[in-house]
Parts: structure tokens; sequence; C-alpha cells
């Protein structure tokens, strides 16, 4: 059992299921980022754990109290909202206290606890401030405020950065990471950015049409994928995918993709790879952008670079790397080269393919396969 | 089920309830004393309630009457005459005015205060001032033959054919104004980059009001119309003040009809017939608007 | 109002220009004339009226028309002048208006933050009343009103101002506290506010322009009601529409158009005034009220 036990949480609006049956187990100190496309369930997720939305079926327990029937205020968590949600009328003082006036708290207690946590976020300048007085960024840091003055035992966030401008987000994302470090403190954060899903979790679950895809830490996700769905929808640019077609040769499995003319490219997959065991089974073949790379950007440690020739159609200077779009069968594959090589569009150019960390699916199923 | 659910204290359930609890009085209110009364005055019209209500049931028979009456007859007449020129005429009207005063006016302000100030004024007072305005002994006529035009006439007010025109005159006055203001409120909330793109395909102005302009304010005209047939139904305090639904009955509407009927001539059972008739009538304008409106705020 | 849209694209010459502020001024004219008719007529003794003076201004100018509307002029049965009933609006106008205000916005709260299966139903309901014909609830309620003991009082009138009121508060409130965030809600329920809390920290401060053209707008319609007042009130709890009808109506001895026209004004002030003093509130009101449900 953990901090916080999502078990068997369902949502329903009258006949539409939101939420299907979904397990996630918090360890105290964790900071689980829920992630996923816009309508995926997220927010509904977050707000029954808040206790914002009931729970149609299932259980979610904090400190292994289950919250059932527990109003929001009662089950000690603190919550950061996309808009900020401060209350307009008070300043930025009353709006933290406001939470601890409401349990009770006698007011020197709560003036002490609102001054140290403006301390730490240094927000001391804006205390007398209302929130139409006060920048995006400092918005945030206030909202961010009155959730530690609770002092809770689970922080929410819905979507906190997403309302402001590209850099400050950068920079909050790192703060609230610090922040994160610092205090130790359990954190469930939604967001549709997966970047700010790797960066900030310890642990992800990736979420679509309601459903968990795939739960674990952000580098298992990032290297394993569940399924399509979360290989497609995580890392920028998305990993290639193309349909293939396993080999045995000597033992060791071959992807081969049919290219356009007739021909067929073949990527050995290293050898010892579980993939031998699928002689002649059609897969989805997925290798993200920087295994794919020119020859002398290559991983020098992996044993199954792989150099395959194709055209050069598209390139995309990102400043450190150049993204270069390439045509393989039909169907483009991005590749990420060191920003100096010369590549041009309508040339052929050698591709090093890393087949370490080649995935493969099934078509059908969507899933995992080796 | 969990623990904890099960375990919900009197205090849980009436903390849950409270908003429902809020709400429960203004809804038990308008439960009877609207829809209760309609149910009570639509059944009163089945009945031979005459002086005061009585439960004897009498058919279709207070209905049948109701249009066999001479005054229920002018009453609907009038209700259709003074109906039609009215919500025409404020239409145009105020659809005029709102063009002209779109033309970035000087004192756009002060002048949208004039035209609208009539909508603040009971139709007590409207009443009253077009009353002795309109009276032929000292009013408009009496003022133009006093400035030498001796043979001018103008007595519509004392003319039973000609007396509902003057509610006509009055009720615009009063209202015109304001229907301006939605169709101005329309006008200012027409994007403005389609004017220019029509101006720039080389349409004229009047070209450019009434194929685009004027087709966008569509939903100003559904406003304007229900707003303006709905007073229309529920006129009765102008008549009341102006004419008194004279000169004899000239100037009837059902609404100074059902009052007569009612409480003067204790003809319960035809009063509440014909406040069925207005109820029913008005529902027919209103229930769709009610319901398409609610319907777009989901 | 917003900015002017479709004036920043169409422009007009300078003659039609002319031809517009003409039109305009005409109309300005038209509205104002029953005004002016009554503010000086108001002003002059009743033989300037008589001898077709009734666009002149007075030769003789006098308050002696005002004084006798205000408090002895004959009303029905007795001398009284309309001051009387002049009260009696003031005293059924507050009551209904503040009641009235604070029940929509408690009902706009709960039908927008607290909303639960049907709600949209009972505003439907609370809507559609609003908007009947109120002759079909004259005859239940004057016995209703028997027998509650409120027949023919200023009670009476209040509360019958009151529930044909409620409607018109909560369509207010609710339109208006639609457009309010519901995060703000959400954020005072996790930090522990209740109910009434949320009402009066969160909600309250906020509604100072609704309130506003709430009461302008039941402020004027029960104050320029009639037919209630005709309805459900005696001589002595009459409001002040009806005196003033009584006092134009009044078929014996000669008819004092002078006083009319004073009496008509004082039956306007009150309505004029908050016009004038919060004419952009009004204008909301009325388009709230009407235009968009
Ligand atoms: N009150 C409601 N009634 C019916 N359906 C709802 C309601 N609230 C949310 N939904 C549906 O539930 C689904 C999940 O909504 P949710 O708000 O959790 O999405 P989300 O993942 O947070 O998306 P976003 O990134 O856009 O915030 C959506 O398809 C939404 O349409
Ligand atoms: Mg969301």
């Amino acid at each position: 059992m953990g901090f916080l036990d999502i078990k068997k949480a369902t949502k329903s609006y009258g006949s539409v299921r939101v939420l299907h049956e979904t397990d996630i187990s918090v360890e105290e100190g964790e900071f689980l980022v829920l992630v996923g496309p816009s309508g995926c369930g997220k927010s509904t997720l977050l707000n029954m754990i808040a206790g914002l939305e009931e729970v149609t079926s299932g259980d979610i327990a904090i400190k292994g109290r289950s919250m059932n029937g527990v109003r929001p205020a009662d089950r000690n968590i603190a919550m950061v909202f996309q808009s900020y949600a401060l209350y307009p009328n008070m300043n930025v003082a009353q709006n933290m206290a406001f939470g601890l006036e409401m349990h009770g708290i006698p007011k020197p207690e709560r003036d002490k606890a609102v001054a140290q946590v403006a301390d730490l976020l240094q927000i001391q300048p804006l205390l007398d401030r209302k929130p139409g007085q006060l920048s995006g960024g400092q918005r945030q840091r206030v909202a961010m405020g009155r959730a530690l003055v609770r002092d809770p035992d689970v922080f929410l966030f819905d979507e906190p950065l997403s309302n402001l401008d590209a850099k400050l987000r950068v920079d909050m994302r790192t703060e609230i990471k610090k922040l994160h470090q610092k205090l130790g403190t359990t954190i469930v954060y939604v967001t549709h950015d997966q970047i700010e899903a790797l960066t900030l979790s310890t642990r992800i679950a990736v979420m679509f049409g309601g459903h968990v895809q795939q739960l674990g830490t952000p580098k298992e996700i990032y290297d394993n994928p569940a399924n399509i769905f979360v290989a497609g929808f995580m890392g920028s640019p998305s990993m290639n995918l193309f349909p293939a077609r396993v080999a045995v040769e000597n033992g060791n499995a071959i992807a081969r993709i049919d290219l356009a003319d007739g021909a067929a490219a073949s990527l050995p997959f290293p050898p010892g790879n579980a993939m031998a065991a699928h002689d002649g089974r059609d897969i989805v073949l997925g290798i993200r952008p920087e295994a794919i790379t020119d020859e002398d950007g290559a991983d020098r440690n992996s044993k199954a670079i792989h150099r395959i020739e194709t055209r050069v159609e598209v390139t995309e200077p990102a400043g450190s790397d150049t993204f270069v779009v390439a045509n393989l069968g039909g169907k483009e594959v991005t590749g990420r080269f060191r920003a100096d090589v010369d590549v041009r569009p309508g040339n052929t150019f050698p591709f090093a393919v890393n087949m370490e960390k080649a995935v493969a699916f099934d078509p059908k199923t969507e899933q995992r396969i080796g | 089920m969990s623990m904890t659910a099960t375990r919900r204290s009197g205090n849980d359930w009436l903390r849950d309830a409270l908003p429902k609890i809020v709400l429960s009085p203004s809804l038990a209110i308008v439960l009877v004393f609207v829809y209760g009364f309609i149910l009570f005055t639509f059944y009163l019209s089945f009945t031979d309630s005459r002086i005061l209500p009585s439960y004897g049931l009498v058919g279709w028979q207070n209905y049948s009457r109701l249009f066999s009456v001479r005054a229920w007859g002018i009453a609907i007449d009038n209700l259709l005459i003074f109906g039609s020129l009215y919500i025409v005429i404020c239409c145009v009207l105020g659809l005029a005015l709102a063009i002209l005063l779109d033309q970035k006016i000087r004192a756009e302000g002060f002048i949208r205060t004039i035209y609208l100030y009539p909508m603040a004024l009971s139709f007590i007072v409207t009443g009253t001032a077009w009353k002795w305005f309109l009276d032929p002994g000292i009013g408009l006529q009496a003022v133009v033959r006093s400035w030498g035009w001796e043979s001018f006439t103008f007595e519509w007010i004392k003319d039973s054919h000609m007396a509902i025109y003057t509610i006509v005159i009055a009720a615009v006055w009063q209202t015109s104004g304001f229907v301006m203001a939605m169709f101005l409120a329309g006008l200012r909330g027409i994007d403005n980059e389609v004017l220019k793109a029509a101006q720039i395909d080389g349409a004229s102005n009047w070209s450019l009001y009434r194929r685009i302009v004027i087709p966008q304010l569509r939903p100003a005209f559904m406003s304007a119309f229900v707003v303006l047939a709905h007073m229309a139904i529920k006129s009765y305090d102008l008549v009341i003040a102006l004419t008194g639904g004279g000169p004899g009955t000239a100037t009837e509407l059902p609404a100074t009809f059902m009052y007569s009927y009612t409480f003067t001539r204790n003809q319960m059972g035809i009063g509440a017939a014909s406040a069925t008739i207005m109820l029913m009538s008005i529902a027919a304008i209103m229930v769709p608007y009610i319901w398409s409106e609610l319907r777009e705020k989901k | 109002m917003a900015t002017n849209a479709s004036a920043n694209v169409i422009r007009t010459g300078g003659g039609a220009r002319f031809v517009i502020y003409t039109l305009l001024a005409l109309f300005c004219i038209y509205y104002l004339l029953p005004l002016y008719v009554m503010v000086v007529n108001s002003l002059k003794p009743l033989s300037e009226i008589q001898a077709g003076g009734m666009m002149s201004l007075p030769h003789e100018w006098t308050l002696a028309p005002w004084r006798s509307a205000w408090s002895t002029a004959q009303i029905g049965v007795a001398a009284t002048g309309l001051k009387p009933y002049f009260l009696n609006s003031i005293l059924m106008v507050v009551p209904a208006v503040a009641i009235s205000t604070v029940l929509g916005a408690l009902n706009g709260y709960v039908l927008t933050k607290w909303r639960f299966t049907g709600d949209t139903v009972v505003f439907g309901l609370l809507l559609f009343g609003c908007f009947i014909p109120f002759q079909m609830v004259l005859i239940p309620m004057a016995r209703m009103l028997g027998l509650m003991g409120l027949a023919g009082t200023v009670p009476g009138l209040i509360f019958v101002h009151l529930v044909y009121g409620i409607g018109f508060s909560t369509l207010y409130f609710r339109n208006y506290y639609q457009q309010f965030p519901t995060e703000l809600v959400r954020a005072a329920m996790i930090d522990g506010a209740g109910f009434f809390t949320i009402f009066r920290r969160i909600m309250l401060p906020s509604s100072g322009p609704i309130a506003v053209v709430c009461i302008i707008w039941q402020f004027t319609n029960i104050w320029n009601d009639f037919l209630f007042g005709a309805s459900f009130s005696d001589y002595d709890s009459q409001p002040m529409t009806v005196a003033l009808n009584n006092l134009v109506q009044s078929s014996t001895g000669v008819k004092e158009y002078n006083v009319h026209f004073a009496g008509a004004i004082m039956a306007a002030l009150p309505t004029l005034i908050v016009y004038i003093v919060a004419g952009r509130y009004f204008v909301r009101g009325l388009m709230a009220g009407s235009v968009k449900g």
C-alpha cells in the first residue's frame, strides 16, 4: 500500500465512461505526472483525487484512509489550477492565508506560515498586491505559495504552466523541480506536455481515452514504450514508425522494410535479440530520431549500428542539432544529425541506424513485442 | 461502498443538500404561484364561476361564449392591428435610428440617452402625457388651430375607428428607442473585417447594409420580435391610461377584456378563458425562444 | 458600448452627414416632445392650457400645480394629493427589490456553481414565470392574498412583486455567475470554505455590477407596475401609478391638466433619475433581461 492509492477508480458521466478502471499507487515523496492528449481524462482523475468529482466506482485512499465521501477540504491536499484561481478581491497574503483561516488556524500562525512560504518563493514584495496587479509568472508563484502554505499531504497540479510563455515555462519547470527536491512532497501533476512530464516526474502515467496506457519511470516510458500510442506521444520529434517484416538469418533477426521500387531495406537487430523468435511476423518498427544519425554522430558504444543510404528530403536546422527528413519505403523518417554535418535536400546520404534502440510492435494490437 | 461512505453523519447530509435547500423556497413559490395558479385559472375557465370562483364544470361553454362576445372579437382584431403595427414600426424605426447613430456621430451617448429614456417611464405616465397631447380640446389640434390653421383636425383618440392607432403611436414612442439599442448592439457586434473586405470588393454603402450588415442582424431581429410580441400581448396599462379601452370598446385589448370581464362584469369563467388564451399565445412565442436559449448555453 | 465597428469602415460624405444629423435631431424632438409638454404645462395656470397654449412656455410661471398634485389634489375619495401614494410605492419597492435581489443572487449561485441534475429544468421553470401574462394569476392571487391576510396591504404587494420578480433576478445572476470562473469556487472548496462562505467571500465581492443591473431592473419594473397595484391594493395602499391614474381619470369637476402633468412627472421622477444616473446599467439590464436568456 502506498501513500496515495487509486484503486480500480472509474468515472462516468451518465452512460459515458470517461475514466476506465485505473490503478495507481504513489509512494510518499513521489512526483507522478499524468500526461496525455486533451480529453483523455487527466483532469478528471486529478479532480477525483481532490474530491471535486465523485468517484463512480472504486476507491481513492490517502495514507491508507479511504477518501470516498470526504470533502476536498478534509483530504489535506492542495491544488494549483491552470488559471491559478486566485481570489480576485483578496491580496496575495490573504489569498495564501485563506485556506488556513478556513481551517481555523489563528492569525499569528497564519502570518508566520505565509511569511515563511513567501520567503521560500521570494514573493514577499507582492504580499499586499491584488492578483490583478501581478504578471502571469507572479500569479503562478502565488498560486504555488497558496498550496505550500497549507503543508498538505499531496499537492495536485492541473497544467500549472500552460498559461505561461515558453521561456517562463522552462524557468518555472526548473523551479518546481527544485522545490520538490527540497521539500520532498508528494505531487500529482497533470500536463499534456511530454517534455514537462519527462523532466519533472519520478514516474509518469501516460493516459489516452480514459485508460492508463503505461505507468513507469521517465526512462522506462521513453526507452520501452508499452504500445504505439505511448511511443508516438512521448518524445519530440516523435518516434519513427514503419511497417516491416521479421526475417531470421544465421539465428539473428532482421527487420525488412519494403521500399517503393520493389526492393527491400534490411535492418538487422542486435545479435541475440528476442525478435529471432518471430520469424516472418509483420511488425511495426519503432526507432527514435536520435537513433538515426550521421555516421560520425553514431553512438560508439552501440554494437548494432547499421548503415543505410537514402535520399534526403528536408532538413530542419534546430540550433544544436539538425533534423533530417528522408524517405524510406514510402514513409518519412526523421533523423537527428549534428548541426555541422553538411546534408542538403535532394542528395543521397548515408544514415547510421542504432538498432539497439529499435523497438517492435504488433501492428494489430499495437502492443510492444520486443 | 467503503466504510466512510456508509458512516455519513446528518451534518454531511445537510451540507450536501444545502444548495438545494437554498433554491427550494424560490422553486416552491414559483411552482405554487405561477404553475399552480395557471392550473387553477385554467380549471376555472371550465367552470361556471361568476363573481367568485365556483367549481361546477361547464365544459367548453366559456370558450364558445368568449368567441361569440363582440368585445372579445374587437379585442382580438385590435391586438392584431396594434401588435403588427407596433412590431413593424418599432423594428423599422429602431433599425433606422441604429444605423444613423452608428455613423460615428458626435454626442452619440447623449442622443442615445434621449432616445431611450421613455423606456424608464411607467406606461401610466406615457399614457397620461399622450392622452392630453392628443386630446382635440387642448392638445395638438387646439395648438395648431391657435397657430392659425383653423380647419386642422386630429381627433383619432375620440374616433372609435382610429383610436387604436393612438395606442400604437404612444407605444412606439415608448419602446422604439429600446429596439434601437438592441440593433445598435447588434451592429457593434459585426466583424469589421468582413465590411472592409466587401468594401474592397466595391460594395456601395447601401448594398453594404442591405447585403451584409442587415442579414447579420438576424438574432437582434429575433430578440426584438420576441420582446415586442410579448409586450403587445400583455399591453394593459397603456390602454387604461390613454383611452380606458374606449371610446366605447374601440380600444379593448385581450388584457383589458380579461380584467373587466373578471372583476367588473363578474364573468370570471369567461375572464379565465380569455386569460388562458393569452397565456397560450405568449407560450407559443416564449417557449421555443427560452428552449433554444437554454440549449445553446449547454 | 463597444467601438463603432461598422462606422470605422463605412464612410459618409458631407451632404449625407448633414441629412443624418438633421434626422437624428428631428427624432430627438420627437422623443423629447411629451416630456416638454409635461414639464411646461405643469408650470402654467390651467387657463393657459385651455386657451390652446399647450406648446408654448408659461406666460405666468407657477408651482401651484405641483403643490396641488403633491398634497391637495382629489385622488379617488380623499383630497390627499399623491404624497401618501408616493410613500406607499417607496415602502413597496425597497423591500421587494432587496429581497428579490438577494434570492436571485443565491439562486444564480446554486444554478451555476452547485449544479445538479435537472438544474436547467428548474431554471427554465423560473424563467418562464417571468413572461406569463399576469392575467393568468390575478384570480387565484387575489384569493391567496385574502387567505394570507395580506389583501389590500402594502406587504401583500411586496409579496406579489417578490414572487414574480424572482425569475428575472435569478436570470441576471445566473448569466453573470456563469462567466465567473468555477476554478475559483473549487479552489475555495479545497481551502475549506463552505457553501455560504464561498458565496460571501468569493462570489459577492465580484457581484457589484450585476447587483446594480438587477436592482435597477427590479426597481423600474416594480415602481412602474400598474396591474398588480390596481388589482391587489386598497385606497390606503395604492402605489403611485394607480393613484396617478385615478387622478387623471377622475370624472368629477374640471380637468386640471396642469396638475395631471405635475403628478405624472412625480411618478416618473424616481425611475428617470435612476436612468440618468445609471443609464449604462439600465440599458445593460434591459438587454440582459430581454435579449439574452
Ligand atoms: N461534466 C461533464 N460531463 C460530461 N463529460 C465530461 C464532463 N467533464 C468532462 N467530461 C469529459 O470527460 C473527458 C475527460 O475530460 P478531462 O477534463 O479529464 O480531460 P483532460 O485530459 O483534462 O483534457 P485537457 O487536456 O483538455 O484538460 C472529456 O472527454 C470530457 O469531454
Ligand atoms: Mg484538463
